[in-house]
Parts: C-alpha cells; sequence; structure tokens
C-alpha cells in the first residue's frame, strides 16, 4: 500500500445533462480518518461517492492524494488502478465463486504467491469472524455474513481508501447494529481511511469522526457528531439530525449574556427565551440582529426530547393540550396544542416533545424548554435553498 | 405444496398436460414404436442396422454436424460480445434490436428465396463485390454449403443474441464495479466475473441454436445441394418418408437425429455444470 498523509476532493462537480447531482464539492480528509456522507436519498452522497472511486466520471473539479492528482476531470487514474475498496449496498459477491475465492480475487490480480494468499484469505476472514466459511458459496449465506464477506474482499488488499455505500441498510435493525459495532471495532483496530455513505443519522453518529451533511448535491455542514448534532448549520441539518418544533417567531429583543445572546421571541402569542451559544463576532449575531431590526421573522428548532414536563409557571413553560400519544417504550412521543397560542386569528402551534410520564390523549399539561436548547434559523433559508437546487 | 393451495394447482396444469401429451408425447412415443417395426408391424432393429450400414444414408449425421456444429458456434461466438456490448442499452438500440428480430419473423423459405436472388451469381451482393473488385468473377455463395451456413447463421444468430442479452443485463451491473475496484480491468473482468455468469445463458442458446441448426430442412434444399454434399439428415428421414413412403424408416432417422441431438445438448449441459458451480441465481449476491 502506497502511503499518504490526506485526500483532497477540490470542487467536485458532477453533472447528469441539466441536473447538478454534485455540486461544487470540497472536502479533505486525513489517513485513518472515518468520514460519512450523510443526507436524505437523492442528497448526491453515493454520486459523490462514486465520484471519488472513478466508477463515475467527474465533470468539474480535482481529486488529489497528498500531491498525486489522480482526477482533475479530464485525465483520471482508472478506479482498477486507484487501490480503493468499495463495499456495496447489495454486497455485490460473485455468486459464481465461494467465500475463499471472493475475497482472493484482488490478491490473484496482483500475482501474489499461492501460499501468502491463502494466509491473507484466512486471516481476514477471521477479521470478520467468519473463519471456516471459506468454501460456503454467497447464495448459502445471510445477508449480514454477505455483507462481512464484502467488508474481508476489501480489507484484505489493504487499501488507501475503504468506501462503503450504505452497507448496512439491507439488513434488519438488529443485524445493522451487530455489524456496525463490527465496523466502528474494525475501524479502531485498522485505522483505515474510510468514507461511509448513509442516510441514517444513527449510524452516522455512532461511527463517524466527521459527518458531511449533502443536500441536493450542496455540502451543508461538515462537522464533528456533536456539532452535527448539537449545533446545526441551517434548518436542514437541524431537521434532518432530529430537530422539531420549527416556529415562526419575532425577535423582540436581544442582550448579550457573556459569551452568549439572549432572545426574547414572539411565536404566535407564544413568549419564549432563548439563549445562543454564539460567541462575539459569530456571524450569526449580525443575522439575527438583522431580524430584529427589521422584523422579519426567524425559525425555532427544538428536539421533542430537550422540552421537559414542568410544573405551572417554571421558566419559559407553557401549557398544551395532548393530542397523539405514541407510547414508545422508554418514553412517549407527544405530539399536543400549545394553549396559549389558539387565540383568536392564531393559529394552534404544535409542540412535539418527548416524555417519560404517561400523558393521556387529550390531557393539558405544562411544558417547558430550556433556553440554552432553543435554536434559531433565518427563516427564509430552507425555503430559498430549496429553489435554488430543485429543478 | 401439500393442502388446499397444492391441490388448487393441479387442475390448472390440466390443459397444459394435455397439450404436451397430444402434441409431443403421443407421437414422440407413436415414431419410437414405429422405428422398432417393420411394414408388416413385426419388432425389429432393420430400421436402425438399414441406416447405419447405408454408407449414404449414414453419411448425413457427418453431413449435418459439419453444417450445424459450425454454424452454432459462430452464432453463439458473435452473440456474446454483441449481447456484453449492448447489457447497458445503447443508441439505436431498437433498430439494431427490429433488424435482428426480422429475420425469425420472415421464416426460413421468405429467407432462402431473396438470398437465392441477392446472392445469387447475377444477383447484387456479387455485382457490388465484382464493382469493388473483390472478386473478378461472381462468387458461389448458393447451392452449396456456404448457403446452407449464412442462412442459418442468419436465422440463428438473432435467436442467440436475444437470449444472451437478456441474460447480460440480467447480471447485477454492481459486479462489474466490484470487480473494478478490486483491481480487474476491463478483459479481466469479463472473462473472470461476466463470462462464467453468462455460462448457463450460453448453454442455453447454443443447445436451441444446435437443435435448430441439426434438423435444418428447407434451406439445406433450396441453397444446398440435397442430392450430394449438403444432404442432411433431415432429407433422409424426409425421402424415405415421402419419396419411399417407409414410415417406420423414417421414424428410425428420426430417432437417430434426436439421440444426437440429446448427446450435443448433455455434452454442453455438462460443460455448464463444470464452469458454473455457483448459484442458479445470476446476480442477487
Amino acid at each position: 500500500m502506497k502511503d499518504f498523509k490526506k485526500i483532497s476532493v477540490r470542487n467536485m462537480t458532477k453533472r447528469f445533462g441539466e441536473k447538478i447531482a454534485v455540486n461544487d464539492f470540497s472536502l479533505e480528509f486525513g489517513k485513518g480518518e472515518f468520514v460519512t456522507f450523510l443526507g436524505p436519498s437523492g442528497c448526491g452522497k453515493s454520486t459523490a461517492l462514486n465520484c471519488i472511486t472513478g466508477l463515475i466520471p467527474i465533470t468539474g473539479g480535482e481529486i488529489w492524494i497528498d500531491d498525486e492528482c489522480i482526477d482533475d476531470s479530464k485525465n483520471k487514474v482508472s478506479p482498477e488502478k486507484r487501490e480503493f475498496g468499495m463495499v456495496f449496498q447489495n454486497y455485490a459477491l460473485f455468486p459464481h465463486l465461494s467465500v475463499r475465492e471472493n475475497v482472493a480475487f484482488g490478491l490473484k490480480l496482483r500475482h501474489i504467491r499461492h501460499a501468502e494468499i491463502a494466509q491473507r484469505v484466512e486471516a481476514a476472514l477471521k477479521l470478520v469472524h467468519l473463519d471456516g466459511y471459506g468454501s460456503k458459496f454467497p447464495s448459502q449465506m445471510s445477508g449480514g455474513e454477505q455483507q462481512r464477506v464484502a467488508i474481508a474482499r476489501c480489507i484484505v488488499l489493504e487499501p488507501r481508501l475503504l468506501l462503503l455505500d450504505e452497507p448496512l441498510s439491507n439488513l434488519d435493525a438488529k443485524l445493522r447494529v451487530e455489524l456496525r459495532y463490527e465496523l466502528k471495532a474494525l475501524h479502531e483496530r485498522l485505522k483505515v481511511t474510510t468514507i461511509y455513505v448513509t442516510h441514517d443519522q444513527t449510524e452516522a453518529l455512532a461511527l463517524s469522526d466527521r459527518i458531511v451533511v449533502l443536500r441536493l448535491g450542496r455540502i451543508q455542514q461538515v462537522g464533528t457528531p456533536s456539532e452535527v448534532f448539537s449545533d446545526p448549520s441551517n434548518l436542514f441539518v437541524a431537521d434532518f439530525m432530529g430537530f422539531k418544533n420549527m416556529w415562526t417567531a419575532k425577535v423582540e429583543s436581544l442582550s448579550a449574556k457573556g459569551e452568549r445572546l439572549e432572545a426574547t421571541l414572539d411565536a404566535q402569542g407564544l413568549k419564549l427565551v432563548a439563549s445562543l451559544a454564539w460567541p462575539e463576532g459569530d456571524s450569526r449575531r449580525a443575522v439575527i440582529e438583522e431580524a430584529h431590526r427589521t422584523g422579519q421573522p426567524m425559525r425555532t428548532a427544538v428536539r421533542p426530547e430537550d422540552i421537559s414536563l414542568a410544573p405551572r409557571g417554571s421558566h419559559n413553560s407553557f401549557e398544551c393540550a395532548a393530542s397523539i400519544v405514541e407510547y414508545q417504550g422508554q418514553a412517549s412521543q407527544v405530539s399536543a396544542t400549545v394553549t396559549a397560542t389558539a387565540g383568536p386569528g392564531l393559529e394552534a402551534l404544535r409542540v412535539d416533545l418527548r416524555s417519560g410520564t404517561l400523558i393521556s390523549e387529550g390531557e393539558v399539561f405544562s411544558a417547558s424548554i430550556p433556553p440554552e436548547k432553543l435554536l434559531l434559523f433565518p427563516a427564509t433559508e430552507s425555503a430559498a435553498e430549496a429553489s435554488r437546487w430543485t429543478p | 405444496m401439500r393442502g388446499a393451495a397444492g391441490r388448487g394447482i393441479v387442475p390448472l396444469l390440466i390443459p397444459a398436460l394435455i397439450f404436451l401429451v397430444l402434441l409431443f408425447l403421443y407421437p414422440f412415443a407413436y415414431g419410437l414404436f414405429l422405428s422398432f417395426t417393420s411394414a408388416k408391424g413385426q419388432f425389429t432393429f432393420g430400421n436402425y442396422l438399414r441406416f447405419f450400414s447405408d454408407a449414404r444414408d449414414f453419411r448425413t449425421i457427418l453431413v449435418t454436424l459439419q453444417i450445424s456444429v459450425p454454424v452454432t458456434l459462430f452464432n453463439v461466438a458473435l452473440a456474446v460480445p454483441f449481447a456484453y456490448y449492448m447489457r447497458r442499452g445503447i443508441k439505436g438500440e431498437r433498430i439494431i434490436t427490429f433488424f435482428l428480430i426480422v429475420p425469425i419473423t420472415l421464416g426460413t423459405v421468405l429467407i432462402s428465396e431473396g438470398m437465392l436472388t441477392f446472392m445469387g451469381p447475377a444477383g447484387w451482393f456479387n455485382q457490388l463485390l465484382m464493382a469493388l473488385h473483390i472478386v473478378k468473377d461472381p462468387f458461389q455463395f448458393t447451392h452449396n454449403y456456404l448457403g446452407v451456413v449464412i442462412s442459418l447463421a442468419l436465422q440463428g444468430f438473432p435467436y442467440a443474441f436475444l437470449m444472451l442479452l437478456g441474460y447480460v443485463s440480467g447480471i447485477n451491473p454492481d459486479l462489474e464495479k466490484a470487480s473494478q475496484m478490486l483491481g480487474a480491468n476491463k478483459w479481466q473482468t469479463f472473462w473472470k466475473i461476466l463470462f462464467p455468469l453468462m455460462v448457463p445463458g450460453i448453454a442455453i442458446a447454443f443447445s436451441l441454436n444446435f437443435v435448430m441448426a441439426f434438423s435444418v430442412f428447407p434451406s439445406a434444399v433450396l441453397l444446398g445441394q440435397p442430392s450430394g454434399p449438403t444432404r442432411v439428415i433431415a432429407i433422409a428421414a424426409y425421402q424415405w418418408a415421402f419419396e419411399k413412403f417407409n414410415f417406420n424408416a423414417a421414424s428410425a432417422i428420426s430417432m437417430v437425429m434426436a439421440a444426437i441431438e440429446l448427446i450435443v445438448i448433455s455434452v454442453v449441459l455438462v460443460w455448464r455444470n463444470r464452469m458454473y458451480k455457483g448459484a442458479t441465481m445470476v446476480g442477487k449476491g
């Protein structure tokens, strides 16, 4: 394996006729990093992955490994010479070859001695806990086992970069968690540079060093799992990472509280306080100040699990009436109507929250949002982004 | 399949079974019976002994094999690369497919008639070749071995191609990508992945093409020399049946034909099983 320090993707673009599948995609990743491309279907994450492998030719931009250019959108190193490994959603095992022959396939092409091939194949199968399965055929194995073979088939070649395209999405929920754990352990052990594509935020959070959130071919945010989870860069990322309660709210007053900015808000008559962790100089401060001055509404976002049941009259609290309660074991997902906002001319706000105590439908209760858990985004962002990138 | 659902299926099979019995099993059994009886209805091996001891009749096996084996190999060998290049669809695929299907729909006799004029000594094809100074004198394309082979290729290739196209385009395209990502070039991917997966399709295409070519009759009469070099086994059977009115001898020849076809198909299937030991479900990992 040729050693390297970093892979850089610069302004990578892929057009299919009029449609832009990947738009100005720039990203650097270091050796050993586990990077996840996360986004809903059609966001271009798989296309971006295939562009990096060279299986899909790019229409613009460059890909570099240290100071070696492997693709400049005109000339490219062909996929088979990039020393990348790829794991497919449907496993793509060769059905006419045994497990051992599948794993040995790449080694045989490299003209390695028979004894060494046999030894490396056995080692790779052991690594994915499939020792003893060598003479089976793919059709005789379960989906989880087949995907392990596909992983072994890649790592036996010690690829410079391992790419996984939704590798767990064809498996049932239990297997998915098991194999996810094993992937993590495998990465801890081998430290192979990995790009992982998924639409499942749990997988992304559990596995990644960094997450790249994509939408309509554009990078929305790049950050560590905790950054993306707790500090999404826009309404789309917030929505995708499980934020709810996206209400239109006017900014009534602003005051700096140390590193934080405190905003009082009016959402359909519901008065709320947000304490935003935006330090001095954060560009988002300018946005909210502008909104405060012009009276432009902003959008709130709060995770359902961050809203707590509170005694009447406590801080940032409001009364609501439960309309739908979904029991989910450890907690209940509750949809409720905020009674304070149901005045004449006001649309009732719906609040989504999770509750550990049992609430019955129709019950009136008091809920409270911790001010530091309430995020604010420019209201127009989502709509404008959407109109710019949807055909 | 036991229980109510299983019982419900049996009556649905009856029309197909009646069809099979009337159109295949009965004629076959009757032919087999005829081939082992004399004109007076007594049991005899005579019909077979006569065929194998008559040099002129026995030779028809060799003649037919000499026509059918090369033409089948040619058809299948040509269909493999065609199907490979068109596996993901290409521009003008519908037009190409249309022109390939036309010979099937026209029927053997029309094609033979057409070839006689088009490729005959004064036909357009020879005129073109002479105009281009490729040949000096008209080249003999018809009324010989070559004429039969060309007409069988025209009719057999579309079948082989369409069958293999269906087969190749059913192979999961990710297998090719996976092979490439593991370091295989296009050539290696074809020979190590696609070709082995195509083997069952190739075997079936070969078998059907061979059976069609081996039982050749109209082309051999119209485009060949039915009295000599292209006196195929079907002609021998026809002559016994409708010139000498000996249905017993003709039936024996038909049984020999069937036996040879079965032997060749068995050989092909053995080859198939040696080449392809994996799942029969192609592409589904």
